[in-house]
């Protein structure tokens, strides 16, 4: 074969401006998914899957928030008895198992989801279908596990379910087993989700957007995915072999046969730690890039955040032992990983600077979504602090399994996460609807939730100190802990108040909020040059990228390496749907890729493999069979080379 | 810029080599499969250094290497002939890439036959010990692994015949092919751990 052979499946793409007549509607065609209940199941675009993904994620956290209102009640004030033992610790397990796995990860996938194609310029993630799947499979898993928990077998042992109380010996029930099959399917979504984001970040990028030109919640989402490729295994696997161990009878975790119940706690928290910086990180990311819109001015410390960013992920992966400090390890493991412990606060604290320094430097303005953002920094530090200070051995063993711990995870997973999650949903409402929040509504909303949080959290952190126990369904009374626990019960309701403002606010300014247009903030990055919502196809021509802030280009003075920006116009790409990849670092033109239609691959692919860990579940092996079964025939109808993808000999269109 | 007008650079379009989007998939879909066997192994290792009776880890003396020599040689070379069907349809030659691919079926067929016989033969099933359920569960993934490779292989092979693949268009082939020489490659380790530890004294 000759050069010429080659040359039949090469294309010089065409350069026109974005307003070229026709361009917008025949894209629109293209890209547009298909009205009718295959468009709805078949669906691959990544703005429907990242709003699935986020409204799902918001079901969960309403679902865990009453759950924890219902146990909160319980433990107002001493000897109630509003639940029985066995109800409060499904109740505790559900709420952290909830919050950890189906809202606080998933949550963070829908915004990264629906912005990063807009925020990266391109026109889908690099793996459309691989992203319908890894919803599918988020969706499938929660029902499982919810299913379970609505027939009285909702997983009882703390959502990091230490043997020896998981062991079928003591917990006969169900319970343990459709935990540990829902959290190995889900580990699959989470999974798929994380290469996809990984590709994406290597291969996606318009041409131009080098490394350095790259929006930080694109490097916060790729960081904590690039954790997950690693760190996802070590829990799918030890929640398999407590499967195993319940089911089959092997001898892992119990003593008596050779095995150990620690190789538990070391493959959960191996997986547990970097988890706990993949549900942070991103969110992290959010701020990053939207505080400084509200400081009108770019982001102090560009390089030094990527690079906390990553250089946190690398250091979270050497710390998971201080969750075991009190386990009995020798004290030179002890010492390494407390040193680890407090090492790790360096890179976060570099982040932490960084987003005062862009405040005291730049001109405020205070809207809801600032107030949101510059009160994570508060509770960011709060959290770091106490979480610095169990990182201390001695301390630890005073503190551990006390409710100073249950604040130290809420000031961090609400402070880290939640709050910079409400401050993104009013910073991109007006993206994905074209409607603006209600500002004053924004502020009860915010003043709310953040009084009730802290009213409700820190009294932990003293309750934790005088010694109370967490994980106890009640406790007597005269331990000095009645009037904290009311205030902490008390201070949960306000919370919830605020959380139904904001859930109000949306319903309402969905319905009548004043209109958004494309650029509502007058904000630097890529998403903010179409219109709101974005149109199918995002782009109709690929930009071209020459700073960190393509809109405020000419504002400041120019870095050395800068350029400017050409969006106006761009690769048409509009042969199929098309768009394009560059080379990983540099982001020059590398190929024309041809994208996925529609497809219900993705959708069949998540009841099978759901059929197959349900028949685990039940013990009913001819149902498992024909999952796994369904999942061999999917996947090859799924993978058949396609002429239009440009997967075989015969050349596509172009 | 405002009028249109074709850059002068070509681009290739669709799944070229390693600039297929599949391939970096695959690439990031071995590290993640990379991690659960190290995962696994570290359980291996975790457990074997705990207290056990003498000769009960591993239990039944150290494994022998009778079946398992053998059945590793017979891996390996399907990966040899995998990538030598590669090295065809890179010069586009159809005929030899179909061969490769059945013999590197063939051969990873042959593999789970052997590995059953060893599983046959022993003289401790999944519950008997720890050992035991370490045994069965890591060959047991690494065969689960394997029967996805062949199934793999055999699409492939089947995509092949129908002529679907040419020295510009072959990413299945790529793709695919990394995750049997992946499959091949963690078998190394798995072997080294079970059958080469105990004669180097790592047992009770």
């Amino acid at each position: 074969m000759t050069a010429a052979e080659f040359e039949r499946y090469e294309r010089a793409p065409t350069i026109a401006p974005a307003t070229k007549p026709g361009l917008a509607e025949a894209l629109k065609q293209l890209w547009e998914t298909e009205p009718g209940i295959k468009g709805i199941l078949g669906t691959v675009d990544h703005k429907k899957i990242g709003l699935r993904y986020i409204v799902t994620a918001f079901a969960f956290l309403i679902a865990g928030g009453v759950e924890a209102l219902i146990f909160r009640l319980q433990l107002a004030g001493p000897n109630l008895k509003l639940l029985t033992p066995e109800q409060y610790d499904q109740l505790f397990t559900m709420h952290g198992m909830t919050m950890i796995f189906l809202y606080a990860g998933p949550i963070l996938s829908g915004f990264s989801n629906y912005l990063w194609p807009l925020i990266l310029g391109a026109r889908d993630m690099a793996l459309p279908r691989l992203n319908a799947l890894s919803y599918w499979i988020y969706l499938c898993s929660g029902i499982f596990m919810y299913a379970a928990f609505l027939f009285g077998f909702g997983p009882n042992d703390g959502w990091f379910n230490y043997v020896p109380y998981a062991a079928r010996a003591y917990n006969g029930g169900p319970n343990i087993d459709f935990y540990a099959l829902g959290i190995i399917l889900l580990g699959i979504s989470t999974t798929v989700g994380s290469i996809n984001f990984v590709v994406t970040f290597l291969r996606l990028r318009a041409p131009g957007m080098s490394l350095n030109r790259i929006p930080i919640l694109a490097w916060g989402t790729v960081t904590a995915s690039a954790a997950n490729i690693f760190a996802i295994p070590a829990v799918s696997l030890a929640f398999f072999l407590l499967w195993l161990d319940r089911n089959l009878g092997t001898h892992f975790f119990d003593v008596p046969a050779g095995g150990q119940p620690l190789l538990w706690q070391h493959l959960f928290w191996m997986f547990g730690h970097p988890w706990v910086y993949a549900i942070v990180l991103p969110a992290m990311g959010m701020v990053s890039d939207g505080l400084p819109v509200f400081c009108r001015r770019p982001l102090v410390g560009y390089t030094a955040v990527a690079l906390g960013t990553v250089a946190t992920m690398v250091l979270g992966f050497g710390v998971w032992v201080h969750h075991m400090f009190a386990t009995g390890l020798p004290s030179i493991s002890l010492s390494f990983f407390s040193a680890a412990s407090i090492i790790i606060v360096v890179p976060s604290a570099v982040a932490v600077f960084a987003w005062i320094a862009t405040i005291w430097t730049g001109k405020p303005v205070f809207t809801t979504a600032f107030m949101f953002f510059a009160s994570f920094i508060v509770l960011f530090t709060i959290g770091g602090v106490s979480g610095f200070m169990t990182g201390s051995v001695p301390v630890d063993w005073q503190l551990t399994d006390t409710y100073f711990v249950v604040a130290h995870i809420h000031y961090v997973l609400i402070g880290i996460n939640v709050f910079p999650v409400a401050g993104a949903i009013y910073f991109w409402f007006p993206k994905f609807t074209g409607k603006m929040l209600d500002e004053r509504l924004g502020r009860w909303n915010f003043w709310t939730m953040f009084v009730g949080f802290n009213l409700g959290f820190f009294p932990m952190h003293i309750s934790g100190l005088l010694g109370m126990p967490r994980r106890i369904y009640t406790y007597p009374d005269g331990m000095g802990w009645d009037w904290l626990n009311l205030i902490t019960t008390f201070g949960a309701f306000v919370f919830a108040v605020g959380v139904l403002l904001l859930i109000i606010n949306i319903v309402v300014s969905h319905r009548r909020g004043a209109a958004a247009g494309a650029n509502p903030w007058d904000a630097p990055t890529l998403e903010w040059s179409v219109s709101s919502p974005p149109p199918p196809y995002n782009f109709a021509v690929i930009p071209t990228i020459g700073s960190r802030h393509p809109l405020w280009e000419g504002r400041f003075p120019p870095e050395a390496d800068e350029s400017r920006s050409y969006i106006e116009g761009g690769m048409v790409l509009d042969r199929g749907r098309e768009t394009i990849a560059t080379s990983a670092l540099d982001a020059q033109p590398s190929v024309i890729l041809k994208m996925p239609e529609d497809s219900l691959s993705p959708i069949v692919l998540a009841l099978a493999l759901t059929a197959f860990f349900a028949g685990l579940g039940l013990n009913w092996w001819w149902l498992a069979a024909i999952g796994i079964a369904a999942v061999g025939i999917d996947l090859f109808v799924w993978l058949w080379p396609e002429p239009s993808l440009g997967e075989t000999a015969e050349p596509a269109n172009g | 810029m405002a009028d249109e007008h074709a850059i002068a650079t070509k681009l290739p379009v669709g799944a070229i080599d390693t600039r297929a989007t599949g391939w970096w998939a695959m690439i990031f879909t071995v590290f993640t499969e990379a991690s659960l066997f190290a995962y696994l192994l570290f359980s291996y290792y975790y457990l074997a250094v705990q207290p056990h009776l003498p000769g009960t880890f591993p239990q039944g003396g150290t494994p022998t290497l009778s079946l398992a020599l053998p059945d590793t040689i017979i891996l390996l070379s399907s990966s040899i002939a995998v990538a030598w069907a590669q090295f065809h349809i890179e010069h586009n030659d159809k005929r030899h890439l179909v061969w490769g691919l059945a013999i590197a079926a063939f051969l990873g067929m042959i593999f789970v036959a052997i590995q059953y016989f060893e599983w046959a033969d022993k003289s401790f099933s999944l519950p008997s010990s720890t050992y035991s359920s370490l045994y069965f569960t890591v060959t047991g993934f690494h065969m689960a692994h394997v029967i996805v490779g062949v199934f793999i292989l055999w699409a492939l092979c089947f995509w092949s015949a129908k002529g679907y693949f040419n020295r510009v268009r072959y990413a299945h082939i790529h793709i695919g092919g990394l995750y049997w020489h992946f499959v091949d490659a963690v078998w190394i380790f798995i072997f080294f751990t079970f059958y080469i530890t105990p004669l180097l004294g790592l047992k009770s």
